[in-house]
């Protein structure tokens, strides 16, 4: 990483060789350092001692409290969720963010505008996460008529499964029909050469099928069962009559129709336009159903935001907006790795799948493991994300341990909870510190 | 295709006849996948932009077109697309005084980061003075130190010395959170600067002052401009920090924007196009500076 940031070829100097050329003055070296170790120290350094000091004192800071801060930290509810949406957070968030990134490193070599693409996908990493939690908020907005989120995911399920024509029908007063399995049934069995009266109430105008027509009484047939399955209802007070046909009333246009027999469909058809329906005569004697698929209410899409899916989905907009770092930093990678072997792999007879996980892969290794590294570091420290696109009703079960840190110092009004947060937070990074620190003194000591 | 196959009868000639025949089979199978290669791509790269579209269409829609319907149906009914809501925005006193904050945080955060960042990085990388590695280990140590840990005891020593809630405080607590990384980034840069060079400045007679100012920070020019535009974008894209350190004189477009998310739904005219707004000059800044951006991301990994 700091070849590639001091952008030259040439390794880091020897120390001796790097002693000063002017023999500086304490005074100057002063001059030089002391702005930054002041800041440091009083910005950085500080609040860490501070911090794990407060950890070990009660809310108001003057009576010592032991661990009963880090009690809280397992005991808490809100803690509790928030450590438990964190282990998910820093499992899956890199772990999607690194292997996109590699899939579209490696894949836009092959393309002509890889470079466009590149673009494209690092692009969200300049924004803000508020601005980011806007957009996402947008996205997923549970209402399909503006959520593009919900307005995809509803046109492929109505695609598969067409939402139904009655939703809310339902009989009326002295009906011949009871409810039965989410849909209605007749109380009574049917005979061939009757026909059958089906009357429901309760769909709405504007929510009746186009094709629906004027319902009229099925005519008989003796060999089978007919009827009509209408909505019986006339606008205007005692003009129509319960359970018979009246002449402005519209038939269930698409109603699906069942005859059972002993809990089995023997038979089923669909009413016309005009609402009749003809069964055969093996539906004498059975019952007629209208199953529960002709009710069930149009399908609304998902609820993005509700309290079980709000934490992926918020990991999904920080893997929008971060996956185009894994890839920039993989793709960097990428172009280290000597072409010659992966062209021998090919030689060889491996296929590109075997060439990308035998020969790819285990190259690019270092490099998957920094980016999934910093993206954990950076995930532990999650908070504008959550905050924006977690909509007040499920921002508890959307909880991180960043936000919860917020929510105790500075609206809960708890400082000593928040700085046992903050402390374990530290203690989290604090072996990749050591790497760094490690890595570095090596090069520094050359 | 055709482009595809130009390509491949100008190569042909160039390459053996024995190393091109064992490789056309493969060539072929290559060209379909990358016929589906292409098209996960594009379906990805459409899937990335749709989010960024659905805010662009959504600042530019009335807000009674946006409870109707949803952004896309400007495509049918471009009519709808307006730019009213900007200039309701930009008349909004709010909005305008927190846009002016942002630049007035920004900018000093950026500038002092590098200026402080430099001279460190060259005392650093060019002084001498006792256990000089073990300070510089001791600031790369700091840079993985979440920016949560400061917050209650920073809000309370900012109490103290009576810069809470003020531009000033938000600038110093961004100046040192962006310190240990361009201490880390520009004291590695100039390390590699050729000896030679500040001995021949020496021998003219530069003091230690003078070196810096008119070798090591020309020199350093690409570290600088990675670390600056890093610098700027993070403090322009702040709204932690800001949400606890300024009060509401002094707050920047992310923290006067949030404080509107409470009522989504209903202000959208002014999130959308705030949001925008304030994304574009990040986005100008990356577009403008992408080859320093990016170089600024990696050395950064460990951020």
């Amino acid at each position: 990483m700091t070849s590639a940031t001091a952008g030259g070829t040439a390794p880091v100097p020897p120390a001796r060789t790097r002693k000063s050329v002017t023999g500086t003055r304490k005074a100057v070296v002063a001059l030089f350092l002391l702005p930054a170790l002041v800041l440091l120290g009083a910005l950085v350094v500080y609040p860490i001692g501070y911090s794990v000091v407060r950890s070990f004192y009660d809310q108001q800071g003057d009576g010592f409290a032991g661990f009963d801060n880090y009690r809280a930290l397992f005991t808490d509810d809100g803690i509790r969720t928030a450590l438990k949406n964190n282990v998910i957070w820093v499992v899956f968030a890199p772990t999607v963010a690194t292997a996109l990134g590699l899939v579209f490193a490696v894949l836009t070599e092959r393309v002509r505008w890889g470079t466009a693409f590149k673009l494209v996908v690092f692009m969200p990493m300049t924004i803000s996460m508020l601005a980011a939690g806007i957009i996402f908020r947008l996205v997923y907005d549970q209402d399909p008529d503006k959520g593009v989120a919900n307005a995809v995911w509803v046109g492929v399920h109505d695609t598969f499964a067409p939402s139904s024509a009655f939703p809310k029908a339902h009989p009326g007063r002295r009906s011949p029909l009871v409810a039965d399995k989410g849909g209605f049934i007749t109380r009574d069995p049917v005979h061939a050469g009757q026909s059958v009266t089906l009357p429901l109430v309760g769909v709405a105008p504007d929510v009746m099928p186009d094709g629906a027509g004027k319902a009229v009484q099925a005519a008989t047939d003796p060999g089978r069962v007919t009827g009509t399955a209408w909505q019986d209802f006339t606008r205007g007070k005692g003009v129509g009559t319960l359970g018979r046909v009246d002449p402005s009333e519209l038939g269930y246009s698409g109603m699906r129709i069942e005859a059972v027999k002993d809990g089995e469909v023997v038979d089923s058809t669909k009413a016309g336009a005009d609402g009749t329906f003809t069964l055969s005569g093996k539906a004498d004697g059975a019952r007629l159903r209208l199953p529960a698929s002709n009710f069930a209410e149009p399908y609304n899409g998902v609820d993005w935001l509700g309290p079980s899916l709000v934490t992926p989905a918020v990991i999904g907009s920080y893997v929008w907006m971060w996956a185009g770092f894994a890839m920039v930093l993989i793709a960097a990678g990428l172009a280290g790795v000597p072409r010659e072997l992966l062209e021998a792999a090919r030689v060889d007879g491996a296929n590109e799948w075997q060439v990308f996980r035998r020969v790819t892969v285990p190259l690019l290794a270092p490099v998957l493991a920094v980016v999934a590294v910093t993206l954990m570091i950076n995930v532990l420290k999650v908070f504008d994300l959550v905050f924006i696109i977690a909509p007040g009703s499920s921002q508890d079960d959307a909880n991180v341990l960043a936000l919860e840190l917020y929510r105790k110092g500075f609206s809960e009004g708890r400082p000593g909870v928040a700085s046992a947060i903050a402390v374990f937070l530290l203690l989290l990074v604090i072996p990749v510190m050591a790497f760094n620190v490690r890595r570095l003194r090596r090069e520094v000591r050359r | 295709m055709t482009t595809h196959a130009g390509r491949l009868a100008k190569t042909a000639p160039a390459t053996t006849v024995n190393r091109t025949r064992p490789s056309l089979g493969s060539r072929i199978a290559s060209g379909v996948g990358g016929g589906v290669v292409r098209v996960f791509l594009l379906l990805v790269g459409l899937f990335w932009l749709v989010p960024t579209i659905g805010l662009l269409l959504s600042s530019l829609r009335s807000p009674e077109d946006m409870n109707g319907s949803g952004w896309w149906k400007v495509f049918t009914a471009p009519s709808q697309l307006t730019v009213d809501n900007y200039q309701k925005l930009l008349e909004n006193g709010d909005i305008t005084n927190s846009l002016l904050n942002t630049v007035l945080i920004t900018v000093p955060a950026t500038v002092l980061v590098v200026v402080i960042g430099s001279l460190a990085g060259y005392a650093f990388a060019w002084m001498e003075f006792p256990g000089r590695d073990w300070w510089f280990l001791g600031v790369v140590g700091l840079l993985v130190v979440p920016v949560q840990v400061a917050l209650i005891p920073i809000a309370e020593l900012f109490g103290k010395i009576g810069v809470f809630g003020s531009i000033t405080g938000v600038v110093l607590f961004h100046v040192g959170y962006g310190l240990p990384f361009a201490v880390f980034l520009l004291r590695n840069f100039f390390a590699e600067i050729p000896r030679e060079l500040l001995e021949a400045a020496r021998l003219d007679g530069a003091g230690e002052l003078r070196l810096f100012a008119r070798v090591v920070m020309p020199l350093g020019g690409p570290a600088i401009a990675s670390l600056g535009i890093f610098q700027f974008l993070w403090v322009w894209n702040d709204m932690l920090v800001a949400l606890v350190f300024s009060d509401s004189g002094s707050q920047p477009i992310t923290v006067a924007l949030q404080t509107q998310v409470r009522q989504f739904g209903n202000n959208i005219d002014v999130l959308a196009p705030g949001a925008f707004i304030s994304m574009v000059v990040p986005l100008a800044v990356f577009f403008a500076f992408q080859r320093q951006f990016v170089s600024g991301v990696m050395a950064g990994a460990v951020k």
